[in-house]
């Protein structure tokens, strides 16, 4: 299982931080602290494992943002690369060749999605299209909704 | 109203959206923390306001300041608030604001739980699904519990985008309410041929992660798992079932069997990294399980280790090491590669295993490749590793591994050239084990530790940071108790006594002063003999008489008494040799006995002696004890080397012979069973020789002779040296096997090569008689490796049958309704029962119902909801609990005066109104109705009837359902804050009429009691001083509440104030019941 995963600039600023488990608040900000430090600190080029505690950190730079997740022990750590590419695919195409901007300025769309594709720490839905699709659907309703209120704004209508 | 949502709009033109605040903090690089407590100022303000896309708005931008560290715990409500609005879009941001916010204790959760069942239940299979992502982080137990059956039936829901993520969050309901595993797994078991892709990979998830933690319970499923493994392409679900197997296979061998031919099959196959790891891993797991290795397999492990990425390549072989040894052992250059790599978990990977794969043979090549690493490494982390890792393996297991002593000091001595290591130490522990265990190396050794204490500052560049000389005090202790074996004891005096010695650590100048008195003996016993060296005797107490003063003054206790006594020693000497009496031999006498090395568990061979009992006080002096224990109970490998730690304590410098001797008088003292040897005087040795239990104490015997070495060689040329001496001795190893004739030849050759002395067999012979420990060790002394599982572990309680058929009470998960009925502990009647549980913000009453000879259940959550001061919305729930179809359902209520039930425009005042849906088996749905209220001064119960169709598969029956809706006052409340200067004033002006309360008998806490006056009566805390609050209250039509509540000895007292008494009088008499209740 996925225990968080978190996205963060090479200065070390949070951009987005998914906790599949409960933790408390001081907790959390102590492992952000450690990641950012820790991954911040490997050279280019070296290995994407990292032993942190009893967690298995899986990390990887996609320009200028690194996608940082802690594991179980037992988890395979190829497979946890290959959940943050499938993540970064799905942003780049929700977003259209997605930049660090895009997650900053819409932050709740790079969550939305994310929670599509993950639940719970474990892999949702393998299969892109469906993502995507889901994506799509809720944000057709939320339009949708959108427009109806903005009709009865002008009707004054509650 | 519509002016209010006109005035909203423009409001929010005015309002910061996320992307303003975004770039606001943006903009604000260098105020940004007064600049965000500005926008939480603004948030504030808005979250005050009624409108939902105002509040919502809020909570987004609460959501990315709280990523950015701020505490937005305080806003909690008015997530629940966003979380409830019917829009998806609000909605969708309050459940994300709510999955980053909540954990465990945010008290908020336990007011969501009826929210989140309408969710769950909603016909939107988005807000379902925005509902159970939320969940999925902030599941407490109570959620879990509360709504495990919801969830349960999602997971038959006919959406496959819904029912995976029902089937994945059951996974954390089982965590946090163990006890739904078992009604919940033949559905979940059903999951796994869901013909959705999606849904059976989310079972094959959960039941991987349920199966990891107690596999035992899991092995009924491994057919289906196994037909799946070989039927699915997927290459996300292979991964996680071949992980299953990996752990099923060590309870059930014979599925490891069957398991390798498709598992080398996936091998061979598969383009996918992750995968063939994965393979790999659970062949490793298989092969581990079948005690048997098996060769062809392992070799094509091997070939595919390669092709993985080096780190995971290396941890996988640190699996198979265990086992499998050898197949690893042929990887070494590989591995040894591995150092090279730019990465240092590579590097500290390869280390890992390389300690566990050197022997006898290798050894040498795999430390002189490290030794090059020492050199090269950058980073004193690392290359304190490597010093670590050296160590590590050269000392495994006693030793096992050394052949050549020498060989091992002069490593010891060339890591003494690392700069600023922190092992010194450690270094100097190891140097001290072998000097003392391997007797045979202790000539060799001690001419070692001559030319470090000659060129000791070499090593103390910077004394109080460099942790390596340390060193300096193992040599000088193993130059002065060895000192026998010294060719020049008096040079060695002359570079212990240098002031520079001044400048290092205190217990290091201690052992120094103490050896340098045993080498002055030395060179006494070595100058007496010759009348002509009397002179040079006299120099020498001279020499230490001219030193010793230095050390006298010192600041460290320790050293300035043994310096103070030992030139007081000196100087009585000196008196003596003027007077040409031989003292040689008398001070030699200070420091005889030999030293003997103990094992660690010796002591506990000693068999006592019959009619002994060591329990029982010979005297009574219980402060003696400590020290001696102290003493008695080396727990490490070596007593010398892991006593050597605690010479931090300048106090306690042990190495000192005396005390040494001291020691040896104990144990002794114990096998004689007399204690008054503790004090015995010198001349007591020589009857600890010839002891009556020596012979038990196992003693290291290494019989080995050691070539003559040249001392005071440059530590370069030694290594060198030592680099072809260690050649030969290979050489000679293989020369061994042959006859003697070719062994000579084979020292002849070495002689021309210039060794300085003769070189024995015996070199040839592996020196590591070191491995006594073995019949030391209590032969009961197992290893207490089975370390139990973490009691805290979450996974320990879904350790569950579940193969055992359900029982019939189990078939149904329990459903509680409504969190605040377990709180309050109110009756919950069955049949008519009607109880009224006050919820949520504005004004709500919650009614529920549960009835109808279990055929049928419907639960009305009344949410009493005015925006003007006389509407109420009424949310009902409808659940069929029972196995058919329910349709045509009508509502009616019978109106009072004071309340009506709002019906369209032409319906009769007693028309029932259709329920816009229709319920199939274990579905429910949720409908609103509109009641317009006059006075809410007092409470009020509505009878009312549902009808409705209940369809069979041949029938169809007409039934009635009667119930009741209990408004209470309370439900009236609104919290409102209120300032303490507002409140003043309202108190002040006299408009309000007083009333008050006693309650007796209150045992909790008062701040549980606020809070429960607080939550269950919607009011909120404006001033608390000490135990006395004022709180405050107003209700839809504006009346203002205050109270002013204090206790005393269990005893409450409300003293309340209202504009309207009747709504008080009410108010104060539900606030009774409250507590009357609990």
């Amino acid at each position: 299982m996925m225990r968080f995963l978190l996205l963060f600039s090479r200065q070390g600023k949070l951009r987005l931080q998914k906790w599949f488990t409960p933790i408390p608040e001081r907790e959390k900000k102590k492992i952000v602290r450690d990641m950012t430090t820790m991954v911040l600190a490997r050279k280019p080029r070296s290995c994407n494992f990292l032993h942190w505690k009893d967690l298995k950190i899986v990390y990887k730079r996609y320009a200028s943002l690194y996608f940082c997740c802690g594991l179980d022990a037992e988890e395979n750590e190829l497979i946890a690369l290959e959940m943050l590419h499938r993540y970064v695919e799905l942003l780049d195409k929700y977003f259209g060749n997605v930049c660090e901007l895009d997650i900053i300025f819409n932050f709740e769309k790079a969550y939305f999605i994310l929670d599509e594709f993950l639940l719970g720490g474990e892999i949702q839905e393998t299969s892109k299209q469906v993502v995507s699709r889901a994506i799509e659907a809720s944000d057709m309703l939320q339009e949708a909704e959108i427009d109806n209120s903005d009709y009865d704004l002008e009707l004054g209508w509650p | 109203m519509a002016l209010k949502i006109v005035k909203g709009s423009i409001d929010r033109m005015f309002d910061k959206n996320l992307q303003d605040l975004v770039r606001g903090i943006r903009n604000h690089k260098e105020d940004e923390a007064k600049y965000i407590s500005t926008c939480i100022d603004e948030i504030k303000q808005e979250l005050k306001q009624d409108n939902i896309a105002v509040k919502a708005n809020a909570v987004c931008k609460l959501t990315y300041l709280q990523m950015l560290g701020y505490d937005v715990s305080w806003a909690a409500f008015n997530i629940v608030e966003v979380m409830s609005s019917s829009k998806f879009t609000y909605k969708r941001i309050g459940y994300l604001a709510a999955s980053q916010c909540f954990h465990e204790s945010t008290d908020v959760i336990m007011l969501t739980t009826n929210q989140i069942r309408k969710d769950l239940s909603s016909p939107n299979q988005y807000d379902t699904g925005v509902a159970l992502t939320g969940l999925s982080c902030f599941v407490t137990p109570d959620l879990a519990r509360d709504l495990a059956n919801d969830i349960m039936t999602l997971m038959s829901h006919t959406k496959p985008y819904i029912r995976k993520k029902a089937v994945l969050i059951m996974y954390k309901v089982f965590l946090k309410y163990p006890e739904s595993l078992r009604p919940a797994f033949p559905r979940l078991k059903e999951k796994l041929e869901d013909p959705d892709p999606g849904v059976q990979s989310a079972a094959v998830n959960v039941i991987c992660e349920l199966a990891r933690r107690n596999p035992k319970n899991y092995l009924s499923l491994a057919p289906l798992f196994f037909k799946l493994m070989t039927s699915s392409t997927n290459n996300w679900v292979l991964i996680k079932i071949i992980k299953l197997f990996g752990a099923l296979t060590p309870l059930e061998p014979r599925l490891g069997k069957k398991l390798i031919e498709p598992l080398t099959n996936l091998i061979h196959s598969t383009s996918a990294m992750s995968l063939l790891y994965e393979c790999v891993n659970t062949v490793i797991a298989v092969l581990i399980s079948l005690s048997s290795g098996m060769p062809n397999h392992s070799a094509s492990i091997q070939v595919s280790l390669r092709s993985i990425q080096h780190y995971l390549g290396l941890l996988a072989m640190s699996k198979i090491l265990k086992t499998h040894p050898k197949s690893v052992q042929s990887h070494k250059d590989l591995i040894l590669q591995c150092l090279d790599d730019k990465d240092e978990s590579i590097r500290l990977r390869a280390l890992d295993l390389l300690y566990g794969m050197v022997s006898k043979k290798n050894l040498m090549e795999i430390v002189k490749k490290l030794m090059l690493h020492v050199d090269k490494a950058e980073g004193t982390t690392y290359r304190d590793e490597l010093l670590t890792k050296i160590i590590d393996i050269c000392s495994q297991s006693n030793y096992q591994y050394i052949t050549n002593f020498e060989w091992y000091i002069s490593i010891l001595v060339e890591l003494t050239r690392l700069e600023g290591t922190r092992h010194g130490h450690l270094i100097a522990s190891q140097m001290l084990d072998v000097a003392i265990r391997v007797k045979a190396i202790r000539a060799f050794a001690v001419a070692q530790m001559a030319t470090l204490l000659d060129n000791a500052h070499l090593l103390t560049g910077n004394t109080q940071r460099n942790g390596i000389c340390e060193v300096l005090y193992a040599a000088a202790w193993i130059c002065g108790e060895f000192s026998e074996h010294l060719e020049d004891p008096l040079s060695t005096l002359e570079a212990m006594l240098r002031p520079k010695v001044a400048t290092l650590p205190g217990h290091i100048q201690a052992v120094y002063v103490q050896n340098a008195a045993k080498l002055f003996a030395t060179v006494l016993r070595g100058q007496e003999g010759a009348p002509a060296d009397r002179t040079v005797a006299q120099e020498t107490s001279q020499l230490l008489i001219d030193r010793l003063p230095l050390f006298v003054q010192s600041a460290n206790l320790e050293v300035q008494e043994r310096a103070s006594c030992i030139l007081q020693l000196v100087k009585y000497i000196q008196k003596l040799q003027q007077k040409d009496v031989e003292v040689a031999e008398e001070v030699t006498a200070l420091f005889a006995g030999e030293l003997n090395p103990v094992a660690p568990k010796a002591q506990k061979k000693v068999p006592v002696p019959e009619g002994l009992d060591l329990d029982a006080w010979i005297n009574e002096p219980p402060s003696e004890s400590e020290s001696e224990d102290e003493g008695r109970k080396p727990k490490g490998k070596a007593v010398f080397a892991k006593e050597e730690s605690k010479h931090t304590k300048p106090r306690y410098t042990e190495v000192d012979e005396k005390e040494l001797a001291k020691r040896r008088e104990v144990r002794k003292a114990e096998q004689a069973n007399n204690p008054f040897y503790i004090k015995a005087s010198p001349s007591s040795q020589k009857v600890y020789q010839d002891g009556v239990g020596v012979e038990h104490i196992p003693v290291v015997q290494i019989d080995l002779s050691v070539p003559l070495k040249v001392p005071g060689m440059p530590m370069s040329d030694q290594y060198v040296k030592l680099e072809e001496e260690r050649r030969q001795k290979d050489k000679a190893d293989k020369k061994k096997k042959d006859k003697k004739k070719r062994r000579e030849k084979g020292e002849k050759g070495r002689r021309r090569k210039g060794d300085s002395g003769p070189e024995s067999e015996e070199d040839i012979t592996p020196a590591h008689m070191v491995d006594i420990t073995t019949e030391e060790m209590p032969e009961n002394a197992l290893p207490s490796d089975d370390d139990e599982k973490d009691p805290n572990d979450p996974h320990k309680a879904l350790d569950i049958d579940l193969d055992k058929p359900l029982a019939d009470s189990e078939k149904k998960l329990p459903v509680r309704t409504h969190r605040p009925d377990e709180v309050l502990r109110s009756p919950v009647d069955d049949g008519e029962g009607v109880e009224v549980v006050p919820e949520l913000k504005k004004k709500s009453g919650k009614e529920k119902k549960d009835k109808k000879k279990d055929k049928d259940r419907k639960m009305c959550d009344i949410q009493g909801n005015l925006q003007d001061g006389s509407q109420v919305v009424v949310s009902v729930i409808f659940e069929n609990k029972c196995d058919s179809f329910i349709k045509a359902m009508e509502f009616n209520v019978l109106d009072s005066l004071n309340s009506k039930l709002q019906r369209p425009e032409g319906a009769g005042p007693h028309d029932g109104l259709t329920v816009p849906f229709q319920l199939p088996p274990g579905i429910s749905n949720e409908a609103r109705f509109v009641f317009s209220v006059q006075s809410i001064v007092m409470p009020q119960k509505l009878k009312g009837t549902l009808t409705f169709i209940v369809k069979t598969d041949d029938s169809s029956t007409h039934e009635k359902l009667d119930f009741k809706l209990h408004f209470t006052c309370t439900s009236y409340l609104i919290t409102t804050p209120c300032y303490s200067d507002a409140y003043a004033k309202l108190l002040e002006s006299g408009d309000l009429k007083g009333s008050s309360l006693k309650l007796e008998g209150v045992s909790q806490p008062f701040h549980h009691l606020l809070a429960r006056i607080c939550f269950h009566h919607h009011f909120s805390v404006v001033e608390r001083i000490g135990s006395c609050a004022s709180m405050y209250s107003r209700s839809i039509q504006g009346h203002h509440v205050c109270l002013l509540v204090k206790t005393a000895d269990q005893t409450v007292s409300i003293d309340a104030k209202c504009d309207e008494p009747g709504l008080l009088g009410n108010v104060l008499d539900e606030i009774k019941l409250t507590f009357s209740q609990c």
